[in-house]
């Protein structure tokens, strides 16, 4: 499958990012000069203390916040450099990007086949097309019998896989976890962390999982670790 | 896929709630409208039907709905004497209030000039129009009177004949027809001491006189009944209802009696504009000023509620814009939903109007055009409320998901 983006092995590239909150005697300083680089069918976790600003790094690279400084290129295109976004980021994250988080945010009054389909309905999908990926993918990830059923009737572990189903719908180059195991027990957490590089080594997508969760880093190609904002690339476990 | 319906669908019972409080709301929009339109159709409704083309009325005065009329029975012949004229009707138009059953009656009297004209004219809904010259009467049904019942009124006993709908007064009594003499003897009734006393008032005054010493038959009349006194004049109406040839100018008819100086004449569009214009002006403004608040207030209620949906949703707001959505998306969630809120909302006031207006006392006419308007408007009021609700979804920041 194509991720819409260009043929470049590396699918980001996060150089020098820094991301400042509030100022004066109130500044924190949550991502310090981090450089990070993920390739196409990577799947890398990013370790590190609560308040190390994983989660931070992960917006920044997700177009969510905007860096205080740094570069950041998806897929060989250059989206923010020398303090200034380069692209429209809400259509770029819309075509490139996707992402799941330690809630599956699941748009509550839409079914779990609904919640695939909207993503890429709002991509310009057609409906038909839009409904045959929808139901492919929660073949996939093994929640097809629950295409119907709405969020509240689906157990947290459904729900995530119907969060990652949503995340993968528009062909993604770059998906973003933010521990999204956080809420699952350690067999269903486990099954996650599966799904997601069997995502990022058959969809050739590359991922970047934010966890806590030590237990499972034998599933990832390789580790970032953070610590007072600062990113170094861990030893590989596997 | 549309967003709007999906969530007023998952949240059915409070949008249900939501819905019949809005068209509550505008059902009283819609109510006031008719209640206005009602009041005009009340007032000129007899004018309308009474297929007359003048109105010749007490002079200075506006007729014998909008303030009383005195004119003299005989006026009914000057009228008929005119060239041009087809034919004139004596009419008394009075309100009467009586007991019944313990309850107030209160009745418009309208005396019809017999035998020329016997009701035939109303809307009859049962029963016929009048027979004969005395004793019947044709009762509107909101007087709940039955056909073939006895209505003691002054002092003599009436029988119903017949049932008019929808006939009121512009003050909203029902009306009941009568012949002219009937209505007269209702309108001048007197109780026999106040006879009696008016007799010897008068037995008085004309001992008083020179006349009455000299003329004893002058005071032997005044112990008698008024109407064998010559020097009083004859028991008065209300209007003279004149029909013009065919071919016949109106206008030219009216000039000649208009020129006459003891009464007033108007046209039937000109009796019709001094009710519109002078007994429910008031009520018609009061009513409009009453619909333009209610109307506000429905925005501003719709608009609350609205925005109130919105901070419930704006969780899933900010996943929709993280997600990539476009503003458009978010605006229709919102704008559909407050569309969808005030299209069936008006569609519960028309419905619910539709079952209780005819029980209002007084009647409450929707027009088509009226609809059309309010449909309008509740459009506008709700793109309008939809406003402030966008304001907010579309200031949320797609971060607010990691909150």
């Amino acid at each position: 499958m194509s991720t819409g983006l260009g043929s470049g092995e590396t699918v980001l590239q996060a150089e020098h990012l820094t991301k400042v909150y509030g100022s004066g005697h109130t500044e924190v300083v949550a991502v310090r000069d981090a450089t990070l680089a993920v390739a196409r069918g990577e799947i890398v976790a990013l370790l590190g203390p609560s308040g190390a600003g994983k989660s931070t790094l992960l917006t920044l690279v997700g177009l969510i916040l905007q860096p205080n400084a740094g570069r950041i290129a998806i897929g060989g295109e250059t989206v923010f450099d020398n303090h200034r976004t380069r692209v429209n980021v809400r259509s770029f994250r819309r075509r490139h990007l996707g992402f799941v988080f330690q809630k599956a945010n699941l748009i509550p009054f839409l079914t779990a086949a609904e919640n695939v389909r909207l993503v890429m309905e709002i991509n310009d999908h057609t409906h038909r097309a839009a409904t045959r990926r929808a139901m492919e993918l929660l073949e996939y990830l093994g929640v097809a019998e629950r295409a119907d059923h709405l969020p509240s009737k689906l157990s947290g572990g459904e729900q995530q896989r119907v969060a990652v189903a949503r995340a993968l719908a528009n062909r993604p180059a770059l998906i973003l976890a933010d521990e999204p195991t956080a809420a699952l027990d350690s067999v269903r957490g486990r099954q996650v962390m599966e799904l997601f590089r069997k995502v990022a080594h058959e969809q050739n997508a590359g991922v970047i999982v934010v966890t806590h969760d030590h237990r499972a880093l034998d599933i990832f190609d390789r580790t970032f670790e953070m610590e007072d904002g600062r990113v170094r690339e861990a030893v590989t476990v596997r | 896929m549309n967003l709007a319906s999906r969530d007023s669908r998952h949240n059915f019972g409070r949008f249900v709630l939501t819905t019949i409080g809005v068209g509550l709301l505008l059902m009283l929009v819609m109510g006031m409208g008719g209640i206005y339109r009602g009041l005009v159709q009340e007032a000129t409704l007899l004018v309308d039907r009474i297929d007359a083309d003048l109105w010749v009325v007490q002079k200075d005065t506006r007729g014998p709905f909008a303030e009383i009329s005195r004119i003299p029975v005989n006026l009914e012949d000057r009228v008929r004497a005119v060239p041009g004229v087809l034919t004139s009707r004596a009419f008394v138009s009075t309100t009467v209030q009586r007991q019944r059953n313990g309850q107030p009656l209160r009745i418009t009297v309208q005396g019809l000039s017999w035998p020329e004209d016997r009701g035939q004219w109303l809307p009859l809904v049962a029963g016929r129009a009048l027979g004969q010259v005395h004793y019947e009467m044709i009762a509107d049904e909101s007087l709940k009177l039955s056909l073939g019942e006895k209505v003691a009124l002054a002092k003599d006993t009436y029988t119903v004949v017949g049932i008019t709908r929808g006939l009121s007064s512009p003050s909203g009594d029902s009306m009941a027809f009568f012949a002219l003499r009937d209505a007269q003897a209702i309108q001048f009734d007197q109780s026999g001491e106040a006879v009696r006393l008016e007799r010897s008032a008068r037995y008085a005054r004309a001992e008083l006189i020179d006349l009455g010493h000299t003329q004893p038959q002058v005071i032997e009349r005044s112990l008698g009944p008024s109407s064998a006194i010559p020097a009083l004049g004859p028991p008065v109406i209300s209007a003279v209802l004149v029909k013009v040839q065919p071919g016949v100018d109106p206008n030219r008819v009216q000039s000649v009696i208009a020129s006459w100086p003891d009464v007033s004449v108007y046209s039937s569009d000109g009796e019709r504009q001094l009710l519109v214009s002078g007994i429910v002006d008031r009520s018609r403004r009061q009513l409009g000023l009453f619909r333009m608040l209610l109307i506000i207030v429905s925005g501003i209620i719709m608009a609350l509620i609205l925005y109130t949906l919105t901070l419930d949703k704006l969780h899933d707001i900010a996943m929709l814009k993280l997600m990539g959505a476009r503003n458009g998306v978010i605006l229709g969630l919102i704008m559909q939903q407050a569309v969808l809120l005030g299209a069936l909302g008006y569609v519960v006031a028309y419905c619910i109007g539709q079952w209780l207006f005819p029980l209002f006392p007084r009647r409450v006419v929707i027009i088509p055009e009226d609809l059309w308007l309010l449909a309008g408007i509740v459009v506008g009021i709700s793109v309008l409320a939809s406003l402030l609700g966008i304001a907010k979804a579309l200031s949320v920041e797609p971060s607010e998901v990691l909150s």
